[in-house]
């Protein structure tokens, strides 16, 4: 996909994420849409899956790891044709397929379940593991949160994976700066964020707007290219970005209602109508 | 009305007076504090409340630090999260250490609705009760939490709280008089004892009241304190009607049945039915959703209660 298509699939992906969300009335918006491009990028131009056959040998895996994203993960398997785009607004209903955090027995297209937070990157790193023995070439992907990596099972999986040069991983951190509290800088601060991973051996990429498809995109097509280390791509990103009202409200963006009306302006906003 | 009054606010409320008296509380959070209502005692007392982030291991690991210099720290995060999280930071630091830490976890079992099943806790009370000496109390409404909480700083050691943020059915008139280490008849009957804790306490009466009306007199008994349980309460109801049901918002393995069935299993052996979770993990869906899917409603209560008749 070229550049303007990416961005267009990012688009679509902030409006299924809208649509998803308002059908159910509430949800965790603000992670989701801070989230959109780099999943637009994974999904329109680097992973190697077909959603034809969502269990492909030695397809690429995504680990979203933040598994409160699941809406996300959900609007871009959608807009892929995992499932029908319908199935959205099935969002958190009554036996549905689409909870709000990923399933990995629910739902097509996820590979890990998710939801209790620090625990997807050594899943990732498991599935990395697996993928080299079974000499596949699957590159695998993990989306983590900025508050999310204050748990200490974040660091024991970056520590093994440092160590043991697991190199066909690529993790992201979703750097929205806030967490449900408040801003990640005042509650536990990740200062030196990239030194940290550089510490843990990983090579790091700072994507100064992770909300721009084609600094993602160069970052992620560098580090593929790395050979011998994990990777970190660092997305300083926006909660709520492409929303203006969710992107107001800061912190209350983590969780938050979305009525019929601020559905439409959502919408119009997204598509650059207003 | 303390109808509309949530537990959530009778904890913080209590925190709050506690804070103020004693400079040795403490309330510890790990990026739920708006969720349990603490943030609020962040900016009131920001020396003595603190928010460590999302790292629950830790929140546990500093609390225990903490009461071993003499601080009284209450954690807070959802139910499954200050349990199964920290499993093992429960049992050595805090437990086998004999720390004073008190554990609240909110949202138990169906009450975590729309976070579903990564976030719906049926497994807390099971895997906390076979640790010696904790404490395992699950409120049954805001007047019955009220009169807790002083027994519960008071109590020095570890003490569990398995608490709804909001608030469930009042049982309990205002005037009742609580005791922790006590079960309490709601409900005297003759035929069956139900054994009910939580938001199944609510259920429970609704099926006495219903079996009522088929010539069936059940006697209820409100236990949320699971551990240490009120045998003597239990083996005495139980030995009065000979039938037992017990009701759980939790599985029916590791909680208020088992704990139940261990009572009476040796010491005045009983037919037993059991309502609550039988395994199954959980899933999205809003309360009452959840209830028909997992029987935790009235109908299943009736019915157990009538096959455990039969056993008599
Ligand atoms: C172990 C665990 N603790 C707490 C939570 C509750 N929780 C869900 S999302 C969240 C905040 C996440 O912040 P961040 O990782 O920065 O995510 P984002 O800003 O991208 O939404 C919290 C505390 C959880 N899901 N799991
Ligand atoms: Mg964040």
């Amino acid at each position: 996909m070229a550049k303007s298509e990416l961005a267009t699939l990012a688009q679509e992906i902030r409006v299924n994420i809208v649509n998803c969300i308002s059908s159910l009335g509430v949800g965790h918006i603000g992670g989701c849409l801070s989230i959109a491009d780099v999943l637009a990028v994974l999904y329109g131009k680097h992973m190697n899956v077909d959603p034809k056959n969502p269990k492909m040998e030695g397809r690429d895996r995504l680990v979203c790891s933040k598994g409160h994203a699941g809406p996300a993960v959900y609007s871009v398997l959608a807009e892929m044709g995992y499932f029908d785009k319908s199935e959205l607004a099935t969002l958190n209903q009554s036996g549905t397929n689409l909870p709000s955090h990923c399933d990995m027995n629910k739902t097509l297209g996820v590979d890990m379940t998710a939801g209790s937070l620090g625990q997807g990157l050594s899943c990732a790193v498991g599935i990395a593991i697996g993928s080299k023995l079974a000499k596949d070439n699957a590159t695998i992907y993990c989306i983590v949160g900025d508050g999310e990596s204050q748990e200490g099972q974040i660091w024991e999986a970056a520590m093994y994976a440092g160590s043991h040069g697991i190199d066909n991983l690529i993790a992201f951190t979703d750097y929205n700066k806030l967490q449900l509290d408040g801003y990640v800088k005042d509650i536990n601060d990740l200062a030196s964020l990239s030194a940290k991973w550089r510490a843990f051996n990983w090579e790091v990429f700072d994507v100064i707007d992770g909300n721009d498809v084609e600094q993602i995109d160069q970052a992620i097509t560098q580090a593929k290219a790395v050979i011998g280390k994990p990777k970190m791509v660092i997305l300083n990103t926006i909660k709520g970005k492409g929303v203006s009202f969710v992107e107001a409200a800061k912190v209350g963006s983590h969780s938050m209602s979305v009525n019929a009306e601020q559905r439409a302006q959502a919408l119009a906003e997204i598509r650059g109508e207003i | 009305m303390i109808q509309d009054v949530l537990m959530r606010d009778v904890f913080v409320d209590f925190l709050r007076e506690q804070m103020q008296k004693n400079d040795k509380v403490m309330v510890l959070d790990a990026d739920l504090a708006k969720c349990a209502g603490t943030i609020a005692l962040e900016k009131e007392f920001p020396d003595r409340a603190l928010n460590v982030g999302i790292a629950e291991a830790n929140m546990a690991g500093i609390a225990a630090g903490l009461s071993s210099y003499g601080y009284i720290p209450f954690i807070t995060s959802f139910a499954p999260f200050a349990t199964r999280r920290i499993a093992d930071q429960i049992m050595i630091s805090i437990c086998y250490a004999k720390q004073n830490v008190k554990i609240i976890g909110t949202d138990p079992g169906i009450a975590a609705e729309l976070n579903g099943g990564t976030h719906m806790p049926f497994e807390d009370i099971g895997m906390l009760r076979s640790i010696p000496n904790i404490v395992i109390y699950e409120p049954t409404d805001a007047v019955e939490l009220k009169k807790a909480l002083p027994q519960i700083i008071e109590h020095k050691g570890p003490v569990y709280v398995r608490m709804h943020r909001k608030n469930p059915a009042v049982v309990h008139s205002e005037d009742c008089e609580f005791n922790l280490f006590k079960a309490d008849v709601l409900r005297e009957g003759k035929d069956v004892t139900i054994v009910a804790s939580g938001i199944m306490v609510e259920t429970a009466l609704k099926a006495a009241e219903e079996l009522k009306a088929e010539n069936i007199d059940v006697e209820v008994v409100c236990s949320p304190t699971i551990k240490p349980i009120d045998a003597e309460t239990i083996i005495k109801s139980a030995k009065k009607t000979g039938a037992v049901v017990t009701c759980e918002n939790h599985n029916v393995m590791g909680g208020l049945r088992s704990a139940v069935c261990e009572v009476l299993a040796e010491n005045a052996p009983t037919p037993v039915r059991s309502v609550g979770v039988k395994e199954k993990f959980g899933e999205v869906g809003k309360v009452p959703y959840l209830r028909k899917a997992f029987n935790l409603e009235v109908v299943d209560v009736v019915k157990a209660v009538k096959e455990v008749i039969t056993l008599k």
